[in-house]
């Protein structure tokens, strides 16, 4: 074998001699003279129209200079991913009549320290009417049930346009949907018909850095933003977006992040910080407690899939069935491009000649997921390879065996009709069994995938 | 806290006499990021459940956001500033960048502290022993291993 130069070998980290010396530099050691601190006031409760809020008593708080409210946000309401034409725009910087989570800010305290931001939040009077949440995004897609977007349904439209990957006009439908091949036909001529429900859990991505960001309104009327943000540019044209500033005006200086995992990629921290700096003509800090980060940062996507395989006596797929159920919680955030994602791996690897897949983005009265680690294809593939053992159980054969005769070969075809040039499960297969010390079968090992 | 009652506190900080104004409430790891400039002790969770702002109060790992400035009046504070010495690094630090036992870095001053207390006291623990001293700190990218194996290469250097 050719001996590999880089491949296999370990690099050293660019920071390892900062990491270990503690001289790296995160966002939460930024400070400047005169410097405030942010805090929200949240909803207590999951779903709610709000009746009263009296913020004098924190504004009577020594220390606290101001109190934000969605009165004050230039463009309060927003769609994280605006940018690539998704909408329509449906989460309030600052909550408005409604509150639609638990935790969902409401106002932010601005205060000479941190203790006083904390003494006036909590001094906010909240009279909020409490109404019935929606919990599970199966009884959101019923008929009948709250409704809590504006558009009238529970679950994102795609195909009209909004979805950032469809012209406008079209009518639009509440799922993602991916067709190919004749799915019925081949669930008349199948042997065996395998359903099976897979259902995984919200999941946070609790970096030891909570959310934290610092941003500096600059004498020349810019604004510069630290911000423990994985995606600078992200923050950018979203800040830009909600304060109606030309991007041009904003610097964003990323630190080292303290560890993201997808966690991170929201502006969520960024543009009240942003807004607070504007507001007050101070630089402004707002770091995320440790209760906050469980509680109302994104988290990935509680995933409900139901998949449905029509196979053949010698244990080929001929056609799936799937439905995606995708808890997006009470924001788009980076969602409805979550389900895409998810919708179109409803075949994982493997060579699924007809199929039927649809994708549901449906929001309910919970803390809004977005993006984490693979997000979409790793929900999608827990199912999928569950229902792979389940099927090769039930129809009585090796699930090794049925995996390496269902692997995509070069030349297969994906369900989105991409061609596959480079298909390498089989030859992964048979590594990941010599790694394990598993003694495949002989035909299993002469297996390749060349056609 | 905005209290008018402050305390005159000194300690030795790495070595350094250090003399702050603190008012009774405050905690070490607020006064050492905030007062002190100190920044490699972090916040992480502010209750004492993931390890970032340890710092060694003589010579006993401590988790300076539950620990009240007050209270190390007198004492003998380290962080990992103060392992180096004339830019000589220790070898837990040299041990941490040969094993890649960092990702992000925000833990690692802790790891770091939690082990020279560990091998001040115990020059030559076992596994399980390095395991359990290192189990009060929380780490979220590169896992524990690394830490471990840089862990046990000083042990076994010794």
């Amino acid at each position: 074998m050719m001996e590999l130069s880089t491949i296999g070998k370990p690099v050293p980290n660019f920071y390892a001699q900062s990491h270990a010396t503690g001289q790296t530099q995160y966002v939460d050691d930024v400070s400047f003279p005169g410097m405030l601190w942010a805090k929200a006031f949240r909803s207590p409760v999951p779903r709610g129209r709000i009746k009263r809020i009296d913020y004098q008593k924190a504004l009577n708080v020594p220390g606290v200079v101001s109190v934000l409210t969605s009165k004050d946000v230039p463009n309060n309401l927003t769609v994280d991913l605006f940018m690539i034409g998704v909408g329509p725009p449906d989460e309030p910087v600052l909550a408005e009549e409604y509150v639609n989570y638990i935790g969902e800010p409401i106002c932010l305290v601005v205060a000479k320290d941190q203790y006083a931001a904390q003494k006036g939040a909590e001094r906010i009077e909240a009279d909020i009417e409490e109404l019935e949440p929606l919990l599970d995004p199966e009884e959101a897609l019923r008929p009948g049930a709250p409704i809590i977007k504006s558009w009238g349904h529970n679950a994102f439209i795609y195909g009209s346009g909004t979805d950032g990957a469809t012209p406008p006009g079209g009518q639009g439908r509440p799922y993602f949907q991916v067709k190919r091949g004749d799915v019925e036909r081949a669930f008349q001529s199948a042997d065996h018909v395998i359903k099976g429900e897979y259902v995984m859990h919200p999941q946070e991505h609790a970096p030891i850095e909570t959310h934290v960001c610092v941003a500096k309104p600059e004498p020349d009327g810019r604004l510069t933003i630290y911000s423990s943000s994985q995606a600078p540019y992200f923050v950018r044209s979203n800040v830009a977006n909600v304060l109606k500033m030309q991007e041009s005006k904003i610097r964003v200086i990323s630190l080292n992040v303290g560890g993201g995992f997808g966690g991170k990629v929201d502006p969520d921290i960024e543009q009240l910080t942003a807004l607070a700096a504007l507001k007050t003509n101070r630089p402004v800090k707002w770091r995320w407690t440790r209760e906050e980060e469980f509680t109302v940062s994104t988290v990935r996507a509680g995933t409900k899939v139901y998949l449905e395989d029509a196979v053949s006596r010698d244990g080929l797929i001929l056609g799936r069935k799937g439905r995606l159920i995708h808890d997006a919680g009470a924001y788009s955030k980076t969602s409805p491009y979550g389900v895409i994602k998810a919708t179109v791996n409803l075949s994982g690897p493997y060579r699924i000649p007809s199929a039927y897949y649809q994708g549901y983005c449906v929001y309910t009265n919970k803390q809004p997921s977005s993006a984490m680690r693979g997000y979409g294809a790793y929900e999608s593939t827990f199912a999928v390879e569950l229902h792979m053992e389940r099927i090769a159980k039930s129809i009585g054969i090796d699930s090794w065996e049925f995996r390496f005769k269902n692997a995509y070969r070069r030349g297969d075809v994906s369900v989105t009709g991409k061609v596959m040039e480079d298909a390498y499960l089989i030859e992964v297969m048979k590594e990941a069994a010599r790694l394990a010390n598993l003694r495949l079968p002989e035909h299993l090992l002469l297996m390749s995938s060349e056609r | 806290m905005s209290s008018s009652k402050v305390n005159i506190i000194r300690f030795v900080l790495n070595d350094e006499p250090v003399e702050v104004l603190v008012p009774p409430t405050e905690i070490l790891l607020n006064t050492l990021r905030e007062r002190v400039n100190v920044k490699s002790i972090r916040y992480g969770c502010g209750e004492g459940s993931c390890g970032a702002c340890t710092v060694l109060v003589d010579g006993k790992p401590r988790l300076s956001c539950l620990t009240l400035t007050i209270s190390v009046d007198g004492r003998d504070v380290t962080t990992v500033e103060g392992l180096s010495k004339d830019g000589e690094l220790h070898p837990i630090q040299k041990a941490f960048i040969e094993h890649n036992a960092a990702q992000c870095g925000y833990c690692t001053p802790g790891f770091i502290l939690l082990l020279k207390a560990l091998l001040d006291r115990n020059p030559n623990p076992s596994r399980d022993e390095v395991i359990d001293s290192l189990s009060s700190n929380l780490c979220r990218c590169t896992g524990y291993k690394n830490i471990l194996e840089a862990a046990m290469s000083v042990v076994r250097r010794r």
